[in-house]
């Protein structure tokens, strides 16, 4: 009987905890609403008296080409860097070479480490191969630093799967291409998925690359919200607009595919 | 039985990606770590030997460094120790199977889908220190309530500024740390709970006997991940505050150092020491986890 009041009272700091983790998102939402008089910063707690529009539109006017860009980036990044990791999970778990065992920490290792630490050498790279400034050369440097996570996430799926399962796919004389194509792909959808819209969220809120990486006009969308937000000239209710704009698109995958988006949080942490 | 033939395909399958990582993670920071060895200063690269210098400046000549290395103790220790406590509660809290759970669940994860810009930019409005007739955010709200007592000067605190930037990391991470607890405190059979409670521990014992020492490994983990990412903190601190000198770390030393100031020799010698940092953390963890995964 205790055990069961305890229970209730468990609501008290959930509903408290629940407050403190919306208070940023009411703050934008009703400002990002309000308009004209209602504005001013001593209003900020109180809900818009009309819902206008106007502050979204404005901020999405200015987003639009950097919301462009960030998609131009994002897609083609997260969609080859999990090609890539399938591949080589595939290799690391099923098809062990000699060295396998240490490769594969070296790899892991590399999502790890402050990008800070290869900036400089990147900056000159991208201008020595003539993409600095440009979106390829922020793709690029996306899918090479996303092989870990998604070669980590692909390897400790498939050595999920039985080894029983590709040996005899061997004796029936599949080759390795075969195997793959044909056995291991065919199950790994989940896992794409869950690949797949991790490094969409990484590359989309990744803000580091972009801003040492790109131009003006090739800013993705947290670099241009970040300016915005610094400068004095941009009204704060069209600021708070920008923001939920901006962080929009990756909401609404943790909203529609939150079990996916779990899984690849939690393989971050190496626990499969 | 694998051929000779195949061995080969399957080496050059990840051979790419192998390469690329060889030379864009270890190649660049060998790369780096040989710009912090030299005098480069502007914009030409300059690679005459400097030995140690750079290193030795940092700690023995540079008042921001110092500056520096107290903010990245104050804001890893309360980020680390805060995202850990709430993770705890909440996952306490959502353990005992109630109603609405997977409500408050995805609730207080949402923050990891988004981006510490957009974190930064409204946490930069809510914990505003302007008083008076210009009080808006926290303080306002705190104001509206009657607790005056809660007002705060938030980021321009002398000193410890840096600390208020742990409230929106917390705000962050503190739903991945509770996901953490969670499949830990999964993994607790309820057998175990329910023996306790037959030899008649209270609920708090069993907390503090059976439950906790039983999440020591996962308390571990966080800890080791959480405090790796509080050392490469920029993006929020960006964000946030911008670039000040009494709010800064490392990531936004080394980057004014660099691409603003063009000290690229000072730069490399900060981004190495950060790399260092990250090693002595995540070197050891790699090696477990790995290790107790053959085991297994």
């Amino acid at each position: 009987m205790n055990r069961s009041r305890t229970r209730y009272l468990s609501y008290i700091p959930l509903i408290l905890l629940s407050i403190f983790f919306l208070l940023p998102m009411y703050v934008m939402l009703v400002t990002g609403f309000k308009s004209g008089d209602e504005v001013g910063l001593k209003y900020m707690w109180d809900l818009p008296k009309s819902f206008s529009l106007v502050n979204f539109q404005v901020a999405f006017t200015q987003l639009a080409p950097y919301l462009w860009n960030s998609l131009n980036v994002v897609i083609p990044a997260a969609v080859i860097s999990s090609i890539l990791g399938s591949l080589n999970g595939y290799v690391l778990a099923k098809w062990k070479f000699r060295g396998a065992d240490v490769i594969f920490p070296l790899i892991l290792f590399g999502m790890f480490i402050p990008y800070q630490s290869i900036l400089i050498p990147l900056v000159d790279f991208m201008h020595k191969i003539n993409l600095y400034g440009s979106l390829p050369g922020l793709v690029l440097t996306h899918i090479i630093y996303g092989i870990p996570i998604t070669t980590l996430t692909f390897r400790n799926y498939y050595a999920s799967i039985p080894n029983e399962l590709v040996e005899a796919a061997k004796i029936d004389g599949a080759d390795l291409m075969s195997i793959y194509w044909n056995i291991l792909l065919p199950i790994s959808i989940p896992s794409f998925v869950v690949v797949l819209i991790w490094q969409f969220t990484q590359a989309w809120n990744d803000f580091l690359f972009s801003v040492v990486l790109t131009s003006s006009k090739n800013w993705t969308v947290t670099v241009a919200l970040n300016n915005m937000a610094g400068s004095q000239i941009v009204a704060w209710n069209i600021q708070m607009a920008a923001s939920l704009i901006a962080a929009l698109p990756t909401l609404l995958v943790y909203i529609l595919l939150g079990k996916y988006f779990l899984r690849g949080m939690m393989a971050g942490s190496l626990k499969g | 039985m694998q051929n000779k033939k195949e061995k080969w395909q399957a080496f050059l399958l990840v051979f790419p990606s192998i390469l690329a990582v060889a030379i864009f993670v270890y190649g660049f920071i060998g790369w780096t770590a040989r710009v912090s060895f030299t005098q480069w200063k502007g914009l030409l690269p300059d690679y005459t030997w400097a030995g140690l210098s750079n290193y030795i400046n940092l700690f023995t000549s540079d008042g921001r460094f110092a500056i520096d290395i107290r903010n990245t103790f104050i804001f890893t220790f309360l980020f680390v120790v805060g995202t850990l406590v709430l993770g705890l509660i909440m996952a306490l809290l959502l353990d005992q199977g109630l109603r609405g759970e997977s409500f408050f669940r995805s609730l207080f994860l949402f923050p990891m889908a988004i981006s510490y810009i957009v974190t930064g930019v409204a946490w930069r409005w809510l914990m505003n220190s302007a008083a008076g007739s210009r009080m808006t955010g926290l303080n306002l709200l705190f104001s509206k309530l009657g607790m005056d007592f809660m007002f705060s000067n938030y980021t321009n605190t002398p000193i410890w500024g840096i600390a208020y930037i742990a409230i929106p990391a917390i705000w962050q991470l503190s739903g991945y740390c509770m996901a953490l607890y969670l499949a830990g405190l999964r993994a607790i059979p309820d057998e175990l709970r329910e023996a306790a409670r037959v030899d008649g521990a209270s609920e708090f014992e069993i907390f503090r006997y059976i439950i906790l020492p039983l999440l020591r490994p996962v308390t571990l983990s966080a800890m080791i991940i959480l405090g790796h990412m509080s050392l490469k903190t920029f993006d929020l601190i960006i964000a946030t505050v911008g670039k000040q000198y009494p709010l800064d770390m490392p990531s936004v030393y080394m980057w004014q150092a660099t691409f603003d100031a063009h000290t690229y020799g000072k730069g490399a010698a900060i981004s190495i020491l950060l790399l260092v940092s990250v090693a002595v953390l995540i070197i050891p963890y790699l090696f477990i986890t790995l290790r107790s995964e053959v085991k297994q």
